[in-house]
């Protein structure tokens, strides 16, 4: 019983740190209609600026340098999804394969330069003393509360999400933009501009995923293909542009991962893709995808 | 146009025969031999791979990002059922079985793929081939008992063919440059089938199509079984030219080179496909005098790149098949 317990909250932990990262690749998918594949880049972008701030913040004893990183962290993630929007995908929009080859290029230099840059030695940051240690948890335990707050944050980016798309002036135009670009253009609306913030903000949810994920497992080279794999199963899983979609997704994967690696570990990578094929077959469109 | 492109390829063909040859002529013997084995046969083999994905796209429009890994589950087939592998997982077999074994094991992949994507277009198929292809590398990656893990199984060194070990630097290239030219072949007879004319309808016009009465899943299924069987061709040369497997080989990088050489070459004819994988490997053989040893992923990114921004019909130009088929296509 404590066994499952601990594999449930280990699941549900991993699937905020998941629902968090794909989100952003979900939502630019939503209205850009752009497959992201540079999405791993930014989660490795917004790790290591986020690490080059913390670390002489952290030496110093500043509490508030975690922080400090992940308000930089997300910046960076931000302004490079703009960037990337701005200067090489926005004028082959409707291009979508070629959109997705752009972004594949971008990613290999990205992760190249990165590599140039800060060299393979893997990170992590340390979370500040209010949500480091551990809490005690009925049935588990002693649990990382940086891990419980983990899933805190993953419901806050949901709801907050939630809210924006559903009860903002931002989000009509959005909901709007992804049923009919032209005629949102049509009404005066600034559609390239709407693009360019959907990628920012899509890139800075990812860039929070960088900066909780990096906490909580060390940052390395490789992880942006790992995230990139990982949002693309959780999007196809839960279904393409849809906030609830990507969070059964997300907590479909992650149960499944944990489950898998406690039952069998050797194998628990079949797990999570005999799920994914079984929804391809079954619901080619996601479990909360629209057809 | 398809005339000239013919005579290219002849012509092309003729040089590539005679290419050990006149290495030898020109250059002095250890250089020599490694043009013909490390550059040009290394060329072939992965040219072969790439020309499974270019094979899907210009005459079925599907952009997958399998083959890599269809390739590396041929390797592994072999590797594990080869006498002499280290370290033994089964074993066994002479090259004679094991090798037909693996090109077999990679076409029912390529099926299972196509059967798995079957209902998916475009990007959707690009991201759902990927995940697949993801999926089986860090499957073996962390697999012990079946594809010895992170380390991979070594020592599948090839038959011997005229009293010549495989690896024998032209032995080597004039078997990939023979299976190259017969599978090359082979595609520009199969797409003038109807088969191959039925999968062309099915790039340009699905529902019209079925409605004809055709069974386009089946059709769709059985296209990605034969790049399943050419990627295979390649995968075991791949796995005797690097003398054995490891889940590097399939991973997120060679799965993207793969697509790079097909892209660099370009998406229009099959033949692009193998002008793709000498441009790269000329690349990854000396871009440490090009740019800087260590960022040579950052040169061959910002080659691609500018190549899928300036002129997305790759190095042969024939654009019109790929800008259809990268142009305003809607799911």
């Amino acid at each position: 019983m404590d066994l499952a317990a601990t594999i449930l909250l280990n699941g549900l932990t991993l699937a905020a740190l998941y629902f968090i990262v794909a989100s952003g690749f979900s939502l630019i998918f939503g209205l850009m209609r752009v497959v992201n594949m540079a999405h791993g880049s930014l989660y490795l972008i917004a790790g290591y600026v986020g690490y080059a701030v913390f670390e002489p913040l952290y030496d110093q004893d500043l509490w508030w340098a975690w922080y400090a990183g992940l308000g930089a962290g997300i910046a960076a993630a931000a302004v490079s999804g703009a960037l990337m929007q701005k200067l090489l995908l926005g004028w082959m929009q409707g291009q979508e394969l070629r959109q997705a080859l752009v972004t594949i290029g971008v990613s290999i230099i990205a992760a190249d330069q990165l590599l140039a840059f800060y060299g393979g030695t893997p990170r992590q940051f340390f979370a500040p003393d209010a949500i480091f240690g551990s809490t005690q948890v009925p049935l588990v335990g002693g649990y990382p509360t940086f891990r419980l707050v983990q899933i805190g944050i993953a419901v806050v980016v949901g709801v907050g999400l939630w809210l924006l798309l559903n009860r903002t002036k931002l989000g009509m135009m959005i909901r709007a933009g992804v049923d009919d670009r032209e005629m949102l253009g049509a009404c005066g609306v600034n559609v390239p501009l709407v693009g360019v913030a959907v990628f920012a903000l899509g890139a800075a949810l990812c860039g929070i995923g960088g900066i909780v994920g990096s906490t909580a497992q060390p940052l390395a080279m490789g992880q942006d293909g790992r995230f990139l794999l990982i949002s693309l199963v959780v999007v196809i899983v839960g279904g393409m542009g849809s906030v609830t979609g990507t969070a059964v997704g997300a907590v479909l994967v992650g149960l499944a991962e944990q489950l898998g690696q406690a039952l069998f570990p050797t194998y628990s990578v079949i797990l999570t893709f005999v799920i994914m094929v079984a929804v391809l077959a079954l619901r080619p469109q996601g479990i909360l995808g629209r057809a | 146009m398809r005339d000239r492109l013919l005579l290219l390829s002849l012509l092309g063909l003729g040089l590539m025969a005679a290419a050990p040859f006149l290495l030898q002529a020109m250059l002095p013997a250890n250089q020599a031999q490694f043009w013909t084995a490390n550059v040009l046969g290394r060329a072939a083999v992965f040219g072969i791979i790439a020309m499974s994905l270019t094979f899907l796209a210009t005459y079925g429009g599907f952009i997958s990002l399998a083959q890599m890994m269809i390739a590396g589950v041929a390797g592994y087939a072999v590797a594990v059922f080869v006498e002499g592998a280290v370290p033994r997982i089964v074993g066994g077999l002479g090259y004679g079985l094991a090798i037909p074994l693996g090109v077999l094991a990679a076409t029912v992949m390529g099926l299972i793929v196509g059967a798995v994507s079957v209902r998916t277009r475009d990007i959707y198929l690009l991201m759902i081939t990927l995940a697949l292809s993801m999926g089986v590398f860090r499957f073996v990656e962390t697999n012990i008992a079946w594809f010895n893990g992170y380390e991979g199984i070594r020592n599948v060194v090839g038959p011997e063919l005229f009293g010549l070990g495989f690896r024998d630097p032209w032995l080597f290239y004039y078997v990939a440059l023979g299976t190259a030219v017969l599978l090359l072949a082979g595609v520009l007879y199969l797409v003038r089938s109807p088969f191959g004319l039925v999968l062309q309808g099915i790039r340009d016009n699905p529902r019209r199509v079925a409605a004809l009465g055709y069974n386009v899943a089946l059709h769709r299924i059985a296209a990605f079984g034969v790049a399943g069987f050419i990627a295979g061709c390649g995968g075991v040369l791949a796995t005797i030219y690097n003398i054995g497997i490891s889940p590097g080989t399939i991973g997120l990088g060679a799965t993207v080179n793969v697509l790079i050489m097909s892209v660099i070459g370009g998406l229009g004819h099959p033949v692009g496909a193998f002008l793709g994988s000498l441009i790269f490997t000329i690349f990854d053989t000396f871009a440490a005098n090009l740019y800087d040893r260590d960022r040579f992923n950052t040169l061959i990114g910002a080659v691609f790149l500018i190549i899928v921004l300036v002129s997305p019909d790759g190095v042969i130009g024939i654009g019109a098949r790929l800008r259809r088929l990268l142009g305003g296509s809607k799911p």
